[in-house]
């Protein structure tokens, strides 16, 4: 049985009949056409699906629909302000963090939040907030480097 | 005078990351159409079975369920080189991929429980999942379709020879045989196989949006296996979530959607979740080699001689003709008089094997680096020194004639055995083994006090571990490895051509459309291709489009293979711009009232040298288009590599030029548990000139780590022809914590056949990495490295026998 939840995605509030099974990560992508979000695994290996849910990086293929109930969720659609991409967008776009691009979104997401808790991480504490997210093109060197460099700027 | 460049060799943003890091980019799942269903596939439950009945009739009654297809109903070609794949199995089924029925409903849950519903009786079978078995005199039949003039259940054979073979084993002084086993690993590509098939009964057209890595081969093979005229097949190509070679060969799953949504009569999508990409996407071959090599007294190789047995699974896909890279390592990496070669790609019931970046040169290069080691300590040489005396040269025709007209490769070498302090810290030169084996207590200290002080800051930043712990000298021990490689660096002459062809149009407002055949698969090629149109135009980047993703649009060009697209795609635009430069140059000289040679190409102007006027490009094409003879500002050209094919044996210039590189790596061994760390990475590559470096060191990095999952960490472990680890919870990629810190040296060998000089980049990073891993193991604790992945139990099990 489907049930109604009030979510707020990237700003906008939605009204949306979800079932008790679907994933969050399902929502985005199947329903509402955010298929900027991922799904690498399904199963919360790779990453790929995070978005933050009130501010907190959740694999959003491991996240109930109905969990998001009464949430804010960001996805990557969101990050950008009306073209102008973020500091950590920027950054990776800059820097060549970016090949094929699929886990890219995962990766600016789990970096935002982040650089919002600790706006000075040290190279390790990047590796470690980055180590659930799966990259098979650019051995992480240039997306670690793409998050130092985001650092720098959005401290400035 | 030579002309400075104003964007060639300087870090160049790719021109799709825009779209990339905002969640515009549109990938093979997230595409919709209207009306589109879903499909899905049933694969059999057991590797080799007989099918006794297939009974759709209580999937057909699911509400939703839209069609259903089994072999029964379709009429297809078999798919593969070899023509041995049937896409859809009847009768009979020989591996666990293999596909026996399909379904297209309205949602993806409906098809996949429509899937349960399907009743298959099997009678099932004993299968052969040993290549070795497969070969013996009363081995069954494993692939019925194979072709008749092999011998049994091989499905191609490969021989190589040049020089006097027994000559030079006369004269050696030294002999190393070894057997090495290598791994079945997967591409692991983020992004899951999909595809989406739209089928027009009115047209009669079939528009695949497709991640095919080779559009215009997956054309004709879609044609020939749905008995369709290949210009009625369209092939769209969306964002591709990594390639990596995976999406050289078409598989069964794309044939079957476009028969689905033929007999649906609506689109139809089908695309995989991780655990059926590990099951049913190809991997890189499994092989056995025994090899034999030889160096004489001085240490300059004298012969190798190799015999493979590649394990095929039980259909041929493009990856089974890897011992045609394979065989280029083992005649022409250094300098050698003789070699002997002979592969063998057996059927068995196991997964079948694809091509996979490197092209088998991941394994021969481990075989040759590891066995070099091996010559050096029974010669009591130097490991540096002897890579060094045999490196191949600038000019140099080795016995399979390759040319090598530019190579970096005693510069890459000389390169990381400098930056790495290989001298320095290898202590194996010039002692026996038995005498190393006494030396590694004594010495372990002085290689950690080395390795200290050698960047100890930055790696121990790295790992929270290494901060923890308390060197011991005991329990952790270092050592250091080197390999290089040899690639084909522009091109491979395998099909009728090896070419690409490309369209420029400057429109009327100076905006540049270049139209290539060829693909972006993430390595980053339309960047460099818009890199070289603004190097010559003047055009600035944010003014230059690539279209690629278009079979009915783009020109013919054979696919992203072999390391090719910056050389012969380079090229083959670098064709289109000169003569596009040619028209808007003749017209530039009647305005400007000056000569052809005197203008200059910049900042959207063109611009007399010697009077110093200019006027806008988009100015001088609106002159031509619109004053008489009225001419669009439009050019075309088609850019074949000058390689040779080669004759049948193997023999003949078969690239435009090729690749080298070299790699030092350092490592340590906890003792205790057999876990390797790796810690130092220098990669010194011959990439003729450095074109964007951005995408260049992308390139290296995400080689170089592949390639460390190759040594320590990957395997995809079969039993029985079943997969027993399809989630990356038990297949371990490497992770942003498990990576050290990678040193480049570009070598600049400016190559003459190269776009600026450019040559081959993508495959070479990770073909080193494994046997200077696996070297630098052996350095670090004298245990023989034979087989991958380097696991900590492997390890173990090697020291606990060392000391019994």
């Amino acid at each position: 049985m489907k049930k109604l939840i009030n979510l707020t995605i990237n700003g906008l509030s939605y009204e949306v009949a979800v079932e008790p099974r679907q994933t969050l990560a399902e929502l985005l992508r199947y329903d509402l056409g955010l298929t900027g979000t991922k799904i690498g695994c399904g199963i919360g290996d790779c990453g790929a699906c995070t978005v933050l849910l009130d501010g907190v990086p959740v694999f959003s293929c491991l996240t109930l629909a109905m969990e998001a109930d009464g949430c804010d969720v960001l996805t990557i659609e969101g990050v950008a302000d009306n073209g102008k991409l973020h500091p950590i967008q920027q950054a990776f776009v800059d820097i060549g963090a970016i090949q094929c691009g699929f886990c890219t979104p995962g990766m600016v997401l789990n970096t935002l939040a982040l650089l919002r808790k600790n706006p000075h991480p040290t190279e390790a504490e990047i590796r470690r907030a980055l180590s659930g997210n799966l990259c098979r093109c650019t051995g992480y060197q240039k997306i670690v480097e793409a998050v130092q460099e985001a650092a720098i700027t959005m401290t400035k | 005078m030579k002309k400075e460049l104003k964007i060639i060799g300087k870090p160049t943003p790719k021109l799709d990351a825009r779209i990339k890091v905002s969640g515009e980019a549109v990938y093979g799942n997230d595409i919709t159409l209207p009306n589109m269903l879903h499909g899905a596939i049933l694969r059999t439950k057991y590797p080799v079975a007989k099918i006794e009945s297939i009974d759709v009739s209580k999937a057909a009654q699911l509400p939703g369920v839209v069609c259903i297809i089994t072999a029964d109903d379709v009429d297809t070609n078999n798919i593969s080189y070899l023509n041995d794949h049937p896409v859809l199995k009847k009768g009979e089924v020989n591996c666990i991929r293999d596909e026996i029925a399909a379904v297209a409903a309205e949602t993806r849950e409906i098809a996949q429980k429509a899937l349960t519903l399907i009743d298959v009786k099997y009678k099932v079978k004993e299968g052969i999942f040993d290549p070795f078995e497969a070969l013996k005199e009363d081995a069954p039949i494993i692939n019925k379709f194979a072709p008749a003039n092999n011998d049994k259940n091989i499905a191609h054979p490969f021989h190589y020879e040049h020089g006097n073979l027994q000559e030079q084993k006369d004269r050696s002084a030294c002999i190393v045989k070894k057997r090495y086993n290598l791994p079945r690993v997967t591409h692991c590509c983020m992004g899951t196989c999909a595809v989406t098939a739209d089928y027009s009964k009115m047209e009669n057209r079939l528009t695949l949006y497709s991640q095919t890595q080779m559009p215009f081969l997956y054309q004709r093979d879609m044609a020939y296996t749905l008995k369709m005229e290949p210009s009625r097949i369209r092939i769209i190509q969306p964002i591709i979530g990594g390639g990596f070679g995976s999406k050289l060969d078409m598989y069964p799953y794309e044939p079957i959607c476009a028969l689905l949504a033929m007999k649906a009569g609506q689109p139809v999508q089908i695309a995989y979740d991780r655990e059926e990409e590990f099951l049913a996407s190809p991997t890189r071959q499994t092989m056995v080699i025994d090899i034999s090599s030889g160096a004489d007294k001085n240490g300059k190789f004298t012969f190798r001689e190799v015999k493979i047995i590649m394990d095929n699974g039980a259909y041929t896909s493009w990856g089974a003709t890897t011992p045609f890279v394979m065989m280029q390592t083992f005649s022409s990496l250094y300098q050698l008089p003789a070699c002997l070669f002979e592969a063998y790609a057996v059927y068995t019931n196991n997964p079948y094997a694809g091509s996979f970046r490197g092209y088998g040169n991941p394994q021969a290069t481990f075989a040759v680096e590891r066995s070099i080691d091996l010559l050096a300590e029974e010669l009591g040489m130097d490991k540096a020194e002897i890579r060094l005396l045999n490196a191949n040269f600038k000019g140099e025709i080795t016995g399979q004639r390759l040319e090598f007209i530019s190579c970096g490769h005693r510069d890459a070498l000389e390169m990381v055995i400098d930056k790495s302090g290989f001298d320095g810290k290898h202590c194996s030169t010039g002692v026996s083994q038995a005498t190393q084996q006494n030396m590694k207590n004594s010495r372990s200290d002085t290689l950690v006090a080395c390795g200290m002080s050698l960047k100890y800051e930055s790696s121990s930043d790295k790992s929270v571990a290494s901060t923890i712990f308390q060197r011991n000298s005991e329990r952790y021990k270092r050592g250091i490895g080197l390999a290089s490689m040899v690639h084909v660096g522009g091109g491979a002459k395998i099909y009728p051509s090896d070419g690409c062809g490309t369209t420029v149009k400057l429109d009327n407002f100076g905006y540049l459309t270049i139209i290539t055949g060829s693909s972006e698969i993430g390595q980053g090629s339309e960047t460099v291709l818009g890199m070289i149109a603004s190097e010559e135009l003047g055009i600035d980047m944010k003014n230059i489009r690539v279209i690629n993703t278009d079979t009915d649009v783009k020109p013919w060009d054979v696919g992203v293979h072999a390391s090719r697209t910056s050389f012969v795609a380079g090229n083959s635009l670098l064709g289109a711009v000169k003569k596009l430069k040619n028209k808007l140059s003749s017209k530039a000289v009647q305005l400007l009232e000056t000569d052809i040679e005197d203008l200059e190409y910049e900042n959207g102007l063109i611009k007399s040298r010697k009077t110093g006027e200019s006027i806008k490009t988009d100015k001088v094409v609106r002159e031509i288009h619109f004053r008489e003879p009225n001419e669009l500002c439009e050019e075309s050209y088609y850019y074949e590599p000058d390689s040779k094919f080669q004759d049948k044996g193997f023999k003949g210039n078969v690239s435009g030029t090729y690749a080298f590189a070299a790699q030092a790596i350092e490592v340590e061994v906890d003792t205790y548990t057999g876990n390797v760390r790796v810690l130092d990475v220098h990669v010194a590559q011959d990439v003729g000139k450095v074109l964007n470096p951005l995408g260049l060191e992308g390139q290296i990095e995400g080689g170089v780590v592949t390639g460390m999952g190759y040594a320590l960490t990957e395997e995809l472990i079969i039993e029985k022809g079943m997969v027993l680890n399809p989630s990356f919870h038990d297949y371990k990629l490497p992770t942003a914590g498990d990576v050290p810190d990678i040193h480049f040296y570009p070598i600049e060998t400016n190559d003459p056949k190269g776009p600026y000089g450019a040559k081959g980049v993508g495959e070479a990073p990770l073909i080193p990495t494994a046997p200077a891993i696996a070297n630098a193991v052996s350095d670090a604790i004298g245990i023989k490295i034979d087989d991958l992945p380097i696991t900590p139990e492997k390890v173990l099990k090697a020291l606990k026998e060392r000391i019994v």
